[in-house]
This record gives C-alpha cells, structure tokens and sequence, in this order.
C-alpha cells in the first residue's frame, strides 16, 4: 500500500483495521495464537524480557489481554472505551480470546460476565461513565457471588449534563462494592495492571473481581511507551477448581448448591449470613495485599517522599500531572515527594502512614469534584501525621489539569500564603487554622 | 451418550454426600425416569417453603423430572417465589440480580462449552413473569435474537406474587391488583408471538395439570437448546394466594384457563424438527405419508 491510500484519523494517525485478517487459504488465521506459550506468572512478571512500544491505552490492553488467556470477552460500545473492545474482538478473530460478543447494554454484559465467570472461565469486559453506573448492580454483586473477572473503567463524566470527558467520579462508586479496584497513570499501568489482575482475581484466598480505571482519553486514547513480553507467551489458563468456591458446572458436589440462600431461612439467619459474608469479602481483599505486592511490586509508589516537605499523593493521570509538578517545584527549591497510590482497594494505609509521618504538607489534586481520593487519604494518615492537608486543586467534568494549579497549592501550603484554588472547607490536617475555616465557613 | 459415567470410583462412594449418593442411588442421576414413576424415586426436588396448593411447585417438580440429564444441569432463576422451590432442589441455581437471568445464562452456557465442549450441561432459566416479560424483558429477547442456546422457562401466574400481588405484563387486561387499582389498563404480554419473531427454534404453552405433557414438552426444550438454538416455554402456574383460588379447586382452575387462555400450543422450527428425529429418534416429526391423489377429489 502507498503512503497515499494509508487511511488515517483526522490527526494524521493510522485507522486501526478492526477486521478479522482475512485468510488466505493457507495460513491458519488461528496459528500464531495456537502457538502462544504458557509460562508461570512469576516469570511473566518478573524475568519475561521485554520490548518497548509507542502505543495508546486501549491498543496496551488489548496487548494485556492477547497475553492473558483470556476465554470469554463481552463488548459493549461506549465512548471512550470502544477502541478497547473492538480491538479485544480482533483477539476473537486471531483466536487469542476464544469466545466474544456484543452484548445488549451494560446490565446485560455484566450478567452475562457473571455466568462465564461461574462458568469457571476467564472474563474480561470494558465500560465508561453512564455504562459503569448502569451495570453497578451487576459489578457490585460480582464480589458477593466471588467471581474472579477483570474488567476495565475507562473513567468519563457520568451524565448529566451530557459529556464524555474525562472525569473519575464513578471510581467513587467501585470503591464500596468489595472489590479490588487499580487505578493506572498511563498505558503501561493498564499494561501491568490488567495482567496482574487476571493473576490476583483467581488467587484462592482471595477470587474476587479486579477493576482496572484510567482516565479515559487521556490513557485510552493517547500514545505513551509500553514495555512488554513477547506475544509468543501467555498466562496459564483459568483452574476452575481453585476458587474459594466452587463453579457452576454441575462438575462439584454437594450438589445442593444453593439451598441454604440466607433468604431462605430466618431473619437472623439471614442478617447474620449476609454479615459474615461481607466480612469474608472485605477479608478477600485485604488478603489480595501480597500478591500486589509480589507481582506489581506494591500498592503505591514513592518517589522522594522521603523526607520531602510536601507530600502529593495521586492517583492516574493526576499522578503524571503531579510527577511534572514535582520537577517545577525543585526548580523553585521546594523539596516535593510524590506518592502514586496505583491499588485503591485495598488502600495502602500502612504505606501512607510511614511515607507521611514527617511531612509537614499533603496535596492531593483530583479529576473529580468530590475529592475520593483526598477523604480515604485523610482517613489513612489521621493520627499519623501532623500534616496539612489539601484536598485539592480538582478538575473535573472533562478539564485538564495544569501543572502550575498543583504548584500553586505546594507553594501556598507551605508559605501559608492563601489559595484561591481550593476552598477552606477542603483543607484538613493538625496545622489548619479551625478559626479560618469557621470564618470562611461562616462567610459564604 | 451414555450415563455410566454418573458412577462412583470403587472405595470412594463414602466420602461422597449423602444427597448426591442418594440422587444415584434412588433419584434421577444416571439414569432415565418419568412423571408416571413419581414416588418410586427420590426427586431432585423434595422438599420446599411454597403456599400450600401451590402450581407452580408442581410444575417446578414435574419439569425436573422431565430434565434429560438432572446431573448436569443448572438452572437460573431470579427474584420470584419459583426460586424458594428452585434452589431447595438438588441442581445447582444460579440467584443473580434482578431480571438478569437470560444475561447469566447466556455467558454461564457459553462459558460451559468452552470447558466441556459436546459433554451437555443445560442450562434452563426457570422465571416468573415479571422476571421474564418486565424487569428481565431486555436480556431474555436479546438470548434469543442471539440464538443462546438454552431453555427460557416462565412460570406464567399472571402476577407478582412474591412481593405481595402486584400487576404484571403478564396480568390479564382488566384484572384489579395492587398497583392496578382500576384494573389492567392493557392487554397480558404476547411472549409466544415474541418468541417466535426473536427466532426460538421451540415455543410452547402448557398447564401443569397434564404432567406427561409438561415432561414431553420440557424434554424437548432442553434437547433442542443443546444445539440448535433458544427454546421458550411458558407455564401457567396460578397464584392461588393472590387470586384467591381456593386450594382444592387449583387444578380445577387450571382446567378452565387451559380451555380459556393456555391452550396447549407447539412450535417447532424445521430445523429442530429435524434435529430431534435424526439425533433423538423422535417420530412425530416425521412426513406423514401423503394421501393418494384421488382421496381429494376436483384437486389437480
């Protein structure tokens, strides 16, 4: 093909064919994933060599995926996620995930997710926005029924007024659902993170569900370095058998599987089943600890936080924001750490609370209005730390995040000097001022 | 295929339960029975919370004894009073969300082809009509427009009974329920005709009142939806409780609304026609013989 007929977007960049390669006739369409390799996740994670590509996020996780013997994938399009299914489907079509299909809309992907992972196979869905908060029902049950799947939340505002910007608030909501939720920066996060996921969410002690969020657009859709395995290798398949409990496959006795639903019996008992439940739940993801630790190396990540004055802590694309941040900081001569919280269920309280006990200032910029992060963060560190906090400067509704607003916030913790950025209401810590905020609270 | 396999390794029959032994060794598992061998075997179904008098756990029972293959199957259910019997049976039940149980059903049996490949687990869904026709109404036409293949089950009792007597889609026109103070304003749901047009390649309508009827029809649902496509049948399963039918004149009341409404009716696509003489030796789908020219006499 000529350099003329190359088909390209409005910015200049190559369409990605979603159609299944055609066959020649000869060569099996299937062959290359036929002859995929499993290796051990240890060695997937941890020795595989791998190579460095320019790629978007959507185009990392369909690579994640091609490398994760996945079994049954359910698409449903929804701006900005798209790209990710569809070429999820281009998998189907070489043979690396063997079953695939549009589903109706997000309720009925996520039920039908549900019945593949009791199925006892491996699942992987995708969705943004308005589409997580219509299958939350679905999503929030998974952990309940301990249902290891992956799926991954391309962040956007969730209506209304309509827009499809990039906007976190509906991590908030995957928070209190029970299972373990990832936030990826960039495209090697959503790389590392939806592989490791697999890993994690199969785990015995722990078989829950794992969510994967980014910042939609700004990962989806944008190109970053992604260093990966070769293609030639994949995870072992699913072990239907190792799960906390047993599939759906009429494979395991007792065969009376469900005849003790908590309904079915007394109020007490059914209070008192459910009860114990949700602790086995929440216990499942704190078991979940180690193996982040083993495969993804930990819940977070610090960069100079050691002894630094200020402390930023963030989480996906305010975590690159951030790290910029940092850098126009030590040119000013202020010393700033940073902290990527990378798993925000579980939270890495015991890590914030070390890295945080000196410090004198805590900033925590968020794509969001109601500041997530700034409050489980607060709640972490309260009694560890003397420092203040700035739950702030926030950005939403599909706003990007200039460099300097975080700057500004560093700066004007640390000087005292007043911001204008971040109301009074969302400063916390030992050394606010309760007079400033009873004065700003009493003059709006 | 044979049922051997549903045997116990030597020296190991005692460390299974005593429930799943007791399904070999009395009940269906591993081998065939029918509705008329009821109390000679212990049933996968025995024991259940339901009214007294009720239909609809006649029907539940009579369809598992119909199952072709009780040990590898698995239903789903979702919110109704069908799954307090449902899950007391000795099958495994799938209880998701609400209305999500074609959704389930349609990764649940594509994930069991993945694992088990021609080795047949059926997977029916067994719900009621507010399950199916209302808050389900979206996943169960989506199943079978995507030719899923498994059996839909409504257990048809024309209201909500579950949560107290509410209206339904499947309420007759006219009928006064809570949330329909003036009765019905439009017509019960025509789920038959739906059916068909979202191409199941098997549609019925029975009452449990004829129990060989109900295990001919549910057998071939099942049979049917292992290859050839989405199969729907639809119950009546009357609420005795919320339309006041006294308990010892339920059958009576089934009697009357199969001549009234429920008529027993059948659809069988060609293909499944086809599918259920060549692979399962049934007869009646076989040409009759044609009739001789000369008995229609003035016909070219």
């Amino acid at each position: 093909m000529s350099e003329t007929e190359v088909k390209t977007n409005p910015q200049g960049d190559p369409i990605t064919s979603v159609a299944v390669p055609k066959s020649d006739g000869k060569k099996d369409p299937h062959g290359e994933a036929k002859r995929q390799k499993v290796v051990t996740p240890e060695y997937m994670f941890l020795e595989a060599p791998r190579t460095k590509e320019f790629i978007t996020g959507s185009e990392a996780a369909k690579e994640a995926v091609r490398r994760s013997n996945v079994d049954l994938a359910i698409a449903y399009p929804i701006t900005p996620q798209s790209e990710t299914m569809q070429l999820v489907g281009v998998l189907y079509g070489e043979g690396y995930v063997k079953e695939y299909y549009r589903g109706e809309e997000e309720v009925g992907v996520m039920a039908a997710i549900a019945g593949g992972s009791r199925a006892g196979v491996r699942c992987y869905t995708a969705t943004a926005g308005p589409g997580t908060l219509r299958g939350l029902e679905g999503i929030a049950s998974w952990p309940g029924h301990r249902l290891p799947v992956v799926a991954m939340f391309t962040c956007r505002v969730v209506n209304a007024p309509l827009a499809i910007q990039p906007d976190n608030i509906e991590v908030s909501y995957l928070l209190n659902c029970g299972m373990i939720v990832f936030h990826a920066e960039n495209q090697q996060d959503m790389f590392d993170f939806t592989m490791t996921g697999f890993t994690i969410s199969e785990k015995n002690d722990v078989t829950l569900p794992v969510g994967v969020c980014c910042d939609g657009f700004f990962v989806t859709h944008a190109r970053g370095y992604v260093r990966m395995q070769d293609r030639g290798i994949k995870l072992p398949p699913r072990e239907a058998w190792r799960g906390a409990v047993p599939v759906l496959d009429a494979e395991n006795p007792p065969a009376r599987l469900s005849r003790d639903a908590p309904v079915q019996k007394s109020n007490f008992m059914a209070y008192n089943i459910h009860a114990v439940w949700q602790q086995e739940v929440w216990a499942a993801v704190e078991r979940s600890r180690k193996y982040i630790n083993k495969y993804m190396g930990g819940l977070l990540t610090a960069e100079n936080a050691e002894g630094a004055e200020a402390i930023i802590i963030a989480s996906g694309s305010a975590a690159a924001q951030s790290r910029e941040a940092v850098r126009l900081c030590k040119d000013k001569g202020l010393n700033v750490g940073l902290i990527k919280v990378r798993s925000l269920r579980p939270f890495p309280t015991k890590e914030l609370r070390e890295l945080c006990k000196n410090t004198k200032l805590i900033v925590v910029p968020e794509f969001n209005y109601v500041g997530w992060l700034a409050k489980e963060v607060a709640t972490a560190v309260y009694g560890y730390s003397k420092a203040k906090i700035i739950g702030g400067p926030r950005v939403y509704g599909g706003q990007s995040m200039p460099v300097e607003l975080i700057v500004d916030e560093v700066e004007s913790g640390l000087t005292g000097k007043k911001s204008t950025n971040v109301a009074m209401s969302q400063v916390m810590g030992g050394a606010v001022s309760h007079d400033e905020v009873a004065q700003f609270m009493r003059s709006i | 295929m044979s049922l051997d396999y549903v045997k116990f390794s030597n020296g190991f029959e005692k460390f299974m339960p005593k429930e799943y032994r007791d399904m070999v060794e009395h009940g269906p598992f591993g081998k065939k029975v029918t509705v008329s061998q009821m109390g000679n075997f212990k049933e996968v179904l025995e024991e259940h919370p339901m009214c007294a008098g009720c239909a609809m756990t006649l029907f539940i029972r009579l369809a598992m004894i119909a199952f072709p293959n009780p040990e590898d199957t698995i239903t789903v259910g979702t919110a109704g009073c069908g799954r307090l019997a449902i899950s007391q049976a000795a099958i495994p039940f799938v209880y998701g969300n609400y209305g999500d149980q074609n959704g389930v059903a349609s990764g649940l049996s594509r994930g069991l082809r993945l694992r088990f490949g021609d080795k047949p687990k059926d997977v029916v869904v067994m719900a009621g009509d507010g399950g199916t026709a209302d808050i389900g109404f979206q996943q169960v036409l989506h199943s079978w427009f995507r030719k899923e293949r498994f059996t839909t089950i409504m257990l048809d009792n024309e209201v909500y009974g579950n949560t107290g007597g509410q209206e339904s889609g499947m309420t007759n026109r006219g009928a006064v329920l809570k949330m329909a103070p003036l009765g019905k304003k439009f017509e019960k749901m025509d789920m038959l005709q739906m059916a068909k047009v979202a191409g199941c390649a098997y549609v019925a309508t029975v009452v449990p009142n004829n129990p060989r009827r109900v295990e001919s029809v549910i057998k071939k649902a099942v049979l049917i939806a292992r290859e050839v496509g989405s199969t729907y049948i639809q119950a009546y399963t009357s609420c005795n409780i919320e339309y006041a039918i006294p308990t010892d004149k339920v059958m009576e009341d089934a009697k009357a609304v199969e001549n009234d409404r429920y008529q027993f009716t059948e659809y069988v696509s060609e293909e499944a026609k086809q599918y259920l003489t060549e692979r399962y030796g049934y007869k009646e789908f076989l040409a009759k013989p044609a009739a001789p020219a000369a008995a229609i006499p003035g016909k070219a």
